[in-house]
């Protein structure tokens, strides 16, 4: 497989990673999403990781790298479905992955970044909200 | 000379076996094997008399070397003995002694078969000590091996029975640490946690260290890495239980917990129904003056 699909739903674009990744394909994904989000827009990314069994620190890194990307494309990534494993040795690694949020299925993933945009649109009352 | 004392320890035992395990046996007992009642008569006369026979064969087979095949027999069944003795509750004295205290009826025997032969008695008596010794040797060897398998499946319950993770709420799960946390059983909490969070599709795990003693700067390093793994799953962490004292010493370490912490349970259960949308209120009618 040379390519991993990008699926775009609404304003978000979804990508199941359902392979082992290797470098290239890696570095790859990274490239066609980001200028996926550039070409439609987007304004969410979800990444959903429930298959990937197998990581290191250059896929940890890949995260992070797309993560950082998208926010400056203004979109917000979220990783989910992480399995307990991978989580384990990211964090052996030192790969805390601050910068990304993170869901435990597409469901939440889903609805995390739904509330995100909603909230960015009505930023205004929002903040009236806040101050109350 | 050795020859000798090994032939005659050998004619001794096959002559005075009898004589030998009834003074073995009174000793055993005037030596309080019997007080503590943890094992029976007819128990220690069958022990006495299997050993007693396997020696005289082991001596008739191979002479005085322990390690033989002759000696397998007596090897295993001492190891038995002090095996079962290990698990029985037996003091390590009591199980050496077992074998030790055959020595003073065989020297009796020795002098009583050998009297007249000075020689042959001091060669006798020296085989028998050393025979005796590697036996005796050989029985501690085996009961520090039976304590020391029961520590360590005792270590191991203790460290499953001490990492259990309850379900407070739908999507909502408590981790109640118990004792001091090092790398072998923060590996163990935080496996466990994780695949909880998976298998409750929690949203919010509490970690509760009320039960741990003292939090340095490698237990909250271990800590925080549950707390990061537990995030990059897709699940919040909220730590309670964190004792004042411990509070002192975690600041005056200089260690930071960058995560939410509440001082109780409660308190930290409030918070997570809070964050998954619920409140908890009391009921209108407990509140009015006319309800009993």
């Amino acid at each position: 497989m040379d390519r991993i699909p990008i699926l775009k739903l609404g304003g978000v674009l979804i990508v199941t990673i359902q392979v082992d990744m290797h470098d290239r394909l890696a570095l790859a994904l990274e490239e066609d999403l980001t200028a996926r989000i550039a070409g439609t827009g987007a304004r969410g990314v979800l990444i959903e990781i429930s298959a990937l069994e197998i990581v290191d620190s250059f896929i940890g890194r890949m995260l992070d790298n797309i993560a950082a990307i998208s926010r400056v494309l203004d979109a917000e990534t979220v990783v989910a479905g992480m399995r307990p494993a991978v989580a384990i040795t990211l964090v052996e690694l030192g790969l805390e992955l601050t910068g990304i949020r993170t869901a435990l299925n597409v469901e939440r993933g889903l609805a995390m970044i739904r509330d995100r945009l909603a909230e960015d649109d009505d930023l205004e009352s929002a903040r009236a909200r806040h101050d109350d | 000379m050795a020859v000798d004392g090994t032939a005659a320890l050998t004619q001794t035992v096959a002559a005075e076996e009898a004589g030998i395990r009834a003074a073995w046996l009174a000793l055993l007992k005037a030596g309080g094997s019997l007080q503590t009642g943890r094992i029976r008569e007819a128990e220690l006369d069958t022990q006495a008399r299997t050993v007693l026979e396997q020696l005289r064969d082991g001596l008739a087979a191979a002479g005085t070397d322990v390690r033989a095949d002759a000696y397998a027999a007596l090897r295993d069944t001492l190891s038995e003995i002090s095996r079962s003795r290990a698990i029985q509750g037996f003091t390590p004295t009591d199980t050496a002694n077992f074998v030790f205290s055959l020595k003073e009826p065989v020297f009796a025997a020795i002098d009583r078969t050998h009297g007249g032969d000075p020689a042959a008695a001091t060669g006798g008596t020296w085989a028998a000590s050393h025979l005796l010794d590697a036996l005796g040797l050989h029985t501690m060897e085996v009961f520090l091996a039976g304590r020391e398998e029961v520590i360590g499946r005792q270590g191991q319950e203790i460290a499953e029975l001490s990492t259990p993770v309850v379900r407070l709420w739908d999507g909502i799960l408590a981790l109640p640490l118990i004792g001091t946390l090092d790398s072998a059983r923060t590996g163990v909490v935080m496996e466990n946690l994780l695949q909880a969070i998976v298998d409750e599709e929690a949203e919010i795990a509490i970690i509760d260290i009320t039960g741990v003693p003292t939090v340095d700067t490698l237990v909250a390093q271990h800590l925080l890495k549950a707390i990061a793994a537990a995030r990059l799953m897709g699940a919040d962490c909220i730590v309670s239980g964190i004792r004042p004292q411990i509070a002192q010493t975690m600041v005056h370490l200089g260690v930071e917990l960058n995560v939410v912490s509440k001082s109780t349970l409660a308190d930290a259960f409030a918070l997570a129904l809070k964050r998954t949308g619920r409140i908890v209120t009391r009921r209108q009618s407990a509140l009015s003056p006319t309800a009993s």
